[in-house]
C-alpha cells in the first residue's frame, strides 16, 4: 500500500506514541521504540486493507514495487495449507518445541520468526526472541494448532529507515544463522544503492562475508568485482577474475582472457606468475597446433614410436619442459 | 589387541531409528504427489539416499523412474517430476530450466522440491528470479543424520567445512543446532556440555534457545555429555596420514557413507565390489581400529583358524558333516569372503605405499610433528614437488610444515609456492590464496607489520567497529601455536623405549607413537577436569572460544543421573573429523571407561579436506 501522507499525520500524532524520537541515546529503549513503531505501521496497514492485498503495489527504497515478498508470504502460507505439514508423521515433540513462542528474555529485538515461517516449512523456523506486540497482524499457517495471537507477521519492506534496515542487520547476525542473514542481505541489496550498501557492509564482518558469498554463488561478478574494489581488497578481485579464465574451454579465449589479467592488481609475486602462465600458454598453443600436424603427417619418428597421450594445452610448466625434451630435444630454439 | 567392550561400559543408544524415521518422513513427502512421478536426486544424496531407503522401497510409493540430478535435458515423459536435492543454488537453477523449457514447450507437469535438510531462502529467490516459484512445491525432508555405525553418525555435510571455515557463511549452523536438538529430544538431554571455538559457540548458542524455547516437557532424563567441537581447533591432526586400518581404508579407497568400492585390481576379478565397513563385519571389526602393522598378523592367524575349521571336517563323519555344513559352514564361508577382501585389500595398500616409499614419508611427518630436522624436511617436500609425485600429497605436506613451524619463512614459502605451481599449475594460485586465508599456508610474517595495519584501518572506521575489525583480523592472521600446544599436552610421547604397537599405553598409536591427536588429547583432559580449569592457557593458543556448561535447567523433580550414562560422551565434531581420531577416542573410551558417540558433519581426511579448497581447476 502506498503510505500517504494522511497515514504519516496520523500515525506520528497518535496517542499510542509516546516520546518516540530518533535521538535516544539508549539505544535499548530506541530499539523498543522502533519495534512498537514498526508493529503498529503493520496495524495501520492491515486496518486498512486488509482484503485486498494483493491489488495494492508497495513501493521500496528504489521506487520498484517490492509487493513480491508478502504476495510470496501468502502464496507459500495457502501452499503450505495445501501440502502437507510433518506433524501428522509423529514428531510431535519436535513440531511443537519449535512453535512454543516464548516471551523474549533479554529485553525486545526484532522479530524475524514469523517471516520466516513463511519461507521455511513448518518445522523450521527461526527461534528469535519474540517481541511483545499487542496486535496481531497478518495471521499464519493455522495448521499450527497454536493461538495465532502468538504469531506475528511482518514483511520486509516495513524496514524502510536505514536504522532499521541496519537494525534487523544486526539483528540477524546476533541469530547466527546464515540463512537469515542472506535473506536480509538480499532484501537490502533490492532496496539500497550498493554505495550505501557496501558502506554499511565495510562495518560488519560476518554480514560482509554472507554477501560476498552470496555475490559468489549468484555470479554476480560484477558487483562483487565493484564491491571488492570499494573494499580495497583489490588482490582478491584480481584472483577471482583471473578465476574467470579457468572456465573457458577455447584455449584461444582462455589465452585472451590471461592476457587481461596481466593488468590486474595482483601481488607482486602472484603477477608474476600470471605473466609467465599466459606466456606458457601461448607457446603451449604453438607447439600443440606444430606437433599434431607432425603427428598426423606420421612422418616423425618420434612421434610413430611414442604416440602423444595428450594435447599439450594447460600442462604445468615442468609437464611441458619434459615434453619438450622429449619430443624436440636437439632442435634449435623455436622462434616465438 | 581387539577393542572388546568392558563389561560396564555403558550402553548406548538405538541408532537404527533415526533411519526409519528419515525414510518414513520422505515416504510421507512423496506420497504428497501422488501418483506414478520421477525422482531426481542431487548426485552427493544418492549414497545416503540408499543407506536409507532403497530402489524397492521408493518404487513402492509411486516412484517410476530414478534420475540423477545434472545439466542435461530431461528425457522423462511422466508427468510429475520430484527433485530431492540440498539447497544448492546450482540445482535449483537446474530445475527452474526444467521447467521453463517445459513452458516453452508446452507440457504440463507437475514439479516438487524436496530440500534437505531444510530450504535456504536464497533458493526461493531464485525460483522466484527464474519466474518458476509459482509452478514448483517445496518441502523439506528433515534427514540429519545418517548412522554409519553404532558409534559414528554423520550429517553427510562435507560442504559445511568449506562453507563456515572459508567463506565464513553460517547457512549450516541452524541446520546443526536443529539436529542436535533432534537427537538430544529422542536420547535425552547432555548433563553437561564442553565445547571450544567460534562455530561450536554458536551452534550451542542457538540449540541452547531451542530448548528454551521448546517444550517444557522433554525428558529431564540426562544421559552423557556433550562436546562440540570445531575443525579449526586442530588442522594438524587430519593432514597426517593415516595408519589405523579404517584410516588407510579411506585414505587409499575412500569410504563413501560406510561402504568402499574396491577395484578390479583388488579383487582380482574384473568387477569392482562394494563392500559395508561397519561392526556386522566381524573381520572388519577386529582390525579396523589397528595399527596397519598389526593387521597382517590378525589376519593371517585368523586365515590360519579358518584353515583348521575347514580342516575339521577330515575326520567327520556323515552325521557330523551334516551338522557342520548346516550350521557352520555358512559362517565360515561368510567369514572366508571377508577375511580375502580384507587381505587383497591390505596387499593392495601395502603395494600402494611401497611404491610410493610411504616409510620415508612418515618419517618426514613425524619430524614435522617434532620440530626435529626442519631443514631435510623442507628438502623433502621439495623434492616430493618436483617430482610431481601427487598434487595433493605434496599440498599436505606444505600445510603441515606451516601449521607445525607457525608459518613458512618468507624465502621458503616464496620458492616451495613457485615450484608448487610450475610442477602442477600456475591456476594454483587461487588454491595457496585460499590455504593462507585459513591459516593452513602462510608465510611468517614479521611481528609490527600486524599491529599497523590493525591500527590504520582502526583509523578508518568509527570506534564501534574497530572490535569487530580486530577480531576479523585476528581470525585472519590466526596463529598456528602448535609447537608449544604440543610441549603444554605432551603430544609428541617420549622416544626413549621402542612404542609397543601391540598394547600401546595412549592415543599415539594411531600415528605409529609419535604424536597424539590434539583433538583426542583436549577432549581427554576437558573431561578429565570436568572442565577447562588449569587448560586456560591451552585455550587462549586455541584462540579462545572455550565453555563449559551444565546444560539443561535444573527442575524440582528431576531425575538423577545415573553414573552410567555420566560415561556415555557424545563428540559432536564441525567440519569433519577423521577414521584416525574416531579410532583414537574408541580407545580413549577402553582406557578410562568411557563409550564415545561421534557425531560429525561428515568424515574427512586430508585428500577431501584439501580438496574442498583447490580451486585451481574449473
Amino acid at each position: 500500500m502506498i503510505r500517504g501522507k494522511g497515514d504519516e499525520e496520523d500515525y506520528w500524532n497518535s496517542s499510542k506514541f509516546k516520546a518516540f524520537t530518533f535521538d535516544d541515546d539508549d539505544e535499548f529503549s530506541q530499539l523498543k521504540e522502533s519495534k512498537k513503531a514498526v508493529n503498529s505501521i503493520q496495524t495501520l496497514v492491515d486496518d486498512d486493507d486488509d482484503d485486498d492485498e494483493d491489488d495494492v503495489e508497495k513501493v521500496g527504497w528504489n521506487g520498484e514495487p517490492v509487493g513480491s515478498i508478502s504476495l510470496s508470504i501468502k502464496e507459500t502460507a495457502s501452499r503450505n495449507r495445501m501440502s502437507a505439514t510433518d506433524q501428522e508423521l509423529g514428531f510431535p515433540k519436535i513440531e511443537t518445541t519449535m512453535q512454543n513462542l516464548s516471551l523474549s528474555k533479554q529485553g525486545s529485538n526484532y522479530s524475524l520468526s514469523s517471516l520466516f515461517k513463511g519461507k521455511n516449512k513448518m518445522g523450521n523456523f527461526q527461534m528469535l526472541s519474540e517481541c511483545v506486540g499487542e496486535i496481531p497482524s497478518r495471521h499464519f499457517a493455522p495448521e499450527l494448532r497454536k493461538p495465532k495471537s502468538q504469531y506475528k507477521t511482518y514483511t520486509l519492506e516495513d524496514f524502510r529507515a536505514l536504522r532499521d534496515k541496519m537494525l534487523l542487520l544486526d539483528e540477524a547476525v546476533q541469530l547466527h544463522n546464515g540463512n537469515v542473514i542472506t535473506a536480509v542481505l538480499i532484501f537490502l541489496k533490492k532496496t539500497l544503492s550498493k554505495e550505501i550498501l557496501f558502506r554499511e557492509l565495510e562495518s560488519r564482518q560476518v554480514a560482509l562475508r554472507h554477501f560476498i558469498h552470496y555475490l559468489k554463488e549468484m555470479e554476480e561478478l560484477k558487483l562483487l568485482n565493484e564491491l571488492l574494489k570499494f573494499l580495497g581488497r583489490t588482490e582478491e578481485m584480481a584472483l577471482m577474475q583471473y578465476r574467470e579464465h579457468l572456465n573457458l574451454k577455447d584455449v584461444n579465449k582462455k589465452k585472451e582472457a590471461l592476457k587481461s589479467c596481466i593488468s590486474l592488481p595482483f601481488s607482486a609475486e602472484d603477477a608474476g606468475f600470471v605473466q609467465d602462465h599466459y606466456t606458457l600458454l601461448e607457446r603451449q598453443i604453438i607447439i600443440e597446433a606444430n606437433d599434431q600436424h607432425m603427428e598426423k603427417t606420421g612422418q616423425v619418428e618420434v612421434f610413430k614410436k611414442n604416440p602423444r597421450k595428450a594435447a599439450i594445452l594447460d600442462m604445468p610448466i615442468i609437464t611441458t619442459l619434459y615434453y619438450s625434451c622429449f619430443y624436440h630435444y636437439g632442435e634449435s630454439e623455436v622462434s616465438t | 589387541m581387539a577393542f572388546h567392550s568392558r563389561i560396564d561400559s555403558p550402553e548406548i543408544p538405538k541408532f537404527s531409528d533415526l533411519k526409519r524415521l528419515a525414510c518414513d518422513q520422505l515416504i510421507y513427502l512423496l506420497e504428497q504427489l501422488p501418483g506414478r512421478k520421477d525422482l531426481f536426486i542431487e548426485a552427493d544424496l544418492m549414497s545416503p539416499l540408499d543407506r536409507i531407503a532403497n530402489v524397492s522401497i521408493l518404487k513402492q510409493h509411486e516412484v517410476d523412474k530414478l534420475y540423477r540430478l545434472d545439466n542435461k535435458p530431461v528425457i522423462s515423459s511422466c508427468d510429475q517430476l520430484c527433485f530431492l536435492i540440498r539447497p544448492h543454488i546450482q540445482a535449483v537453477k537446474w530445475i527452474s530450466e526444467i521447467v521453463n523449457s517445459d513452458k516453452i514447450t508446452g507440457k504440463c507437469r507437475k514439479y516438487k522440491i524436496i530440500f534437505c535438510p531444510q530450504k535456504f531462502y536464497v533458493c526461493e529467490a531464485v525460483l522466484e528470479e527464474q519466474g518458476v516459484f509459482g509452478d514448483v512445491t517445496c518441502d523439506e525432508w528433515e534427514f540429519y543424520f545418517l548412522p554409519l555405525d553404532d558409534d559414528i553418525i554423520s550429517l553427510e555435510l562435507p560442504e559445511f567445512f568449506r562453507d563456515y571455515f572459508l567463506d565464513g557463511d553460517q547457512r549450516w549452523v541452524f541446520a546443526t543446532a536443529k539436529a542436535l536438538h533432534y537427537f538430544h529430544s529422542l536420547f535425552g538431554l547432555p548433563l553437561k556440555v564442553y565445547g571450544i571455538g567460534k562455530c561450536a559457540k554458536m551452534t550451542y548458542e542457538m540449540w541452547r534457545q531451542f530448548i528454551e524455547e521448546g517444550e517444557k516437557k522433554l525428558s529431564t532424563d540426562k544421559t552423557g555429555n556433550l562436546f562440540i567441537f570445531d575443525r579449526d581447533v586442530d588442522f594438524v591432526t587430519p593432514l597426517c596420514s593415516q595408519v589405523v586400518y579404517e584410516g588407510l581404508l579411506d585414505d587409499v579407497f575412500r569410504i563413501k557413507c560406510g561402504s568402499v568400492e574396491l577395484c578390479s585390481d583388488v579383487t582380482a576379478s574384473d568387477k569392482t565390489i562394494k563392500v559395508l565397513l561397519n561392526s556386522q563385519d566381524k573381520v572388519f571389526n577386529e582390525i579396523r581400529n589397528e595399527h596397519f602393522s598389526n593387521v597382517f598378523g590378525f589376519l593371517s592367524q585368523k586365515a590360519k583358524n579358518l584353515q583348521t575349521a575347514y580342516d575339521k571336517r577330515q575326520g567327520m563323519d556323515i552325521k557330523q558333516m551334516k551338522n557342520f555344513v548346516s550350521q557352520e559352514l555358512k559362517g565360515l564361508k561368510q567369514e572366508h569372503r571377508l577375511l580375502s577382501l580384507h587381505i587383497s585389500a591390505s596387499e593392495y595398500i601395502m603395494k600402494r605405499k611401497t611404491k610410493l616409499d610411504f616409510q620415508e614419508l612418515l618419517k618426514v611427518e613425524h619430524s614435522l610433528l617434532d620440530g626435529f630436522n626442519v631443514r631435510e624436511s623442507i628438502s623433502y617436500i621439495e623434492e616430493h614437488i618436483i617430482r610431481q609425485i601427487s598434487m595433493f600429497e605434496s599440498l599436505r605436506l606444505l600445510c603441515l610444515l606451516s601449521l607445525t613451524e607457525n608459518g613458512l619463512v618468507s624465502k621458503d614459502y616464496r620458492s616451495l609456492k613457485s615450484q608448487y605451481l610450475q610442477s602442477y599449475g600456475i591456476e594454483h594460485v587461487l588454491t595457496f590464496a585460499n590455504l593462507r586465508q585459513m591459516g593452513l599456508l602462510v608465510e611468517q610474517q614479521p611481528g609490527e607489520t600486524f599491529t599497523a595495519m590493525e591500527s590504520t584501518v582502526g583509523k578508518l572506521v568509527a570506534d564501534k567497529a574497530v572490535g569487530k575489525l580486530t577480531d576479523a583480523f585476528s581470525s585472519l592472521a590466526k596463529k598456528s601455536n602448535f609447537r608449544a600446544l604440543s610441549k603444554k599436552l605432551t603430544l609428541i610421547p617420549k622416544s626413549n623405549e621402542e612404542y609397543d604397537l601391540h598394547s600401546p599405553p595412549d592415543m599415539a598409536y594411531i600415528f605409529s607413537g609419535a604424536y597424539i591427536p590434539l583433538s583426542c588429547k583436549l577432549i581427554e583432559q576437558v573431561l578429565e577436569r570436568d572442565g577447562w580449569n588449569g587448560l586456560e592457557e591451552v585455550a587462549r593458543m586455541l584462540n579462545g572460544n572455550e565453555f563449559a556448561v551444565a546444560a539443561g535447567g535444573g527442575g524440582a523433580g528431576e531425575s538423577k543421573p545415573k553414573p552410567q550414562s555420566s560415561r556415555l560422551m557424545f563428540v559432536i565434531f564441525l567440519g569433519g573429523c577423521t577414521f584416525s581420531e574416531i579410532s583414537a577416542l574408541r580407545f580413549l573410551g577402553k582406557q578410562k571407561g568411557y563409550k564415545f558417540i561421534i557425531i560429525t558433519t561428515a568424515i574427512t581426511n586430508s585428500s577431501r579436506l584439501l580438496e574442498s579448497l583447490n580451486d585451481g581447476h574449473s
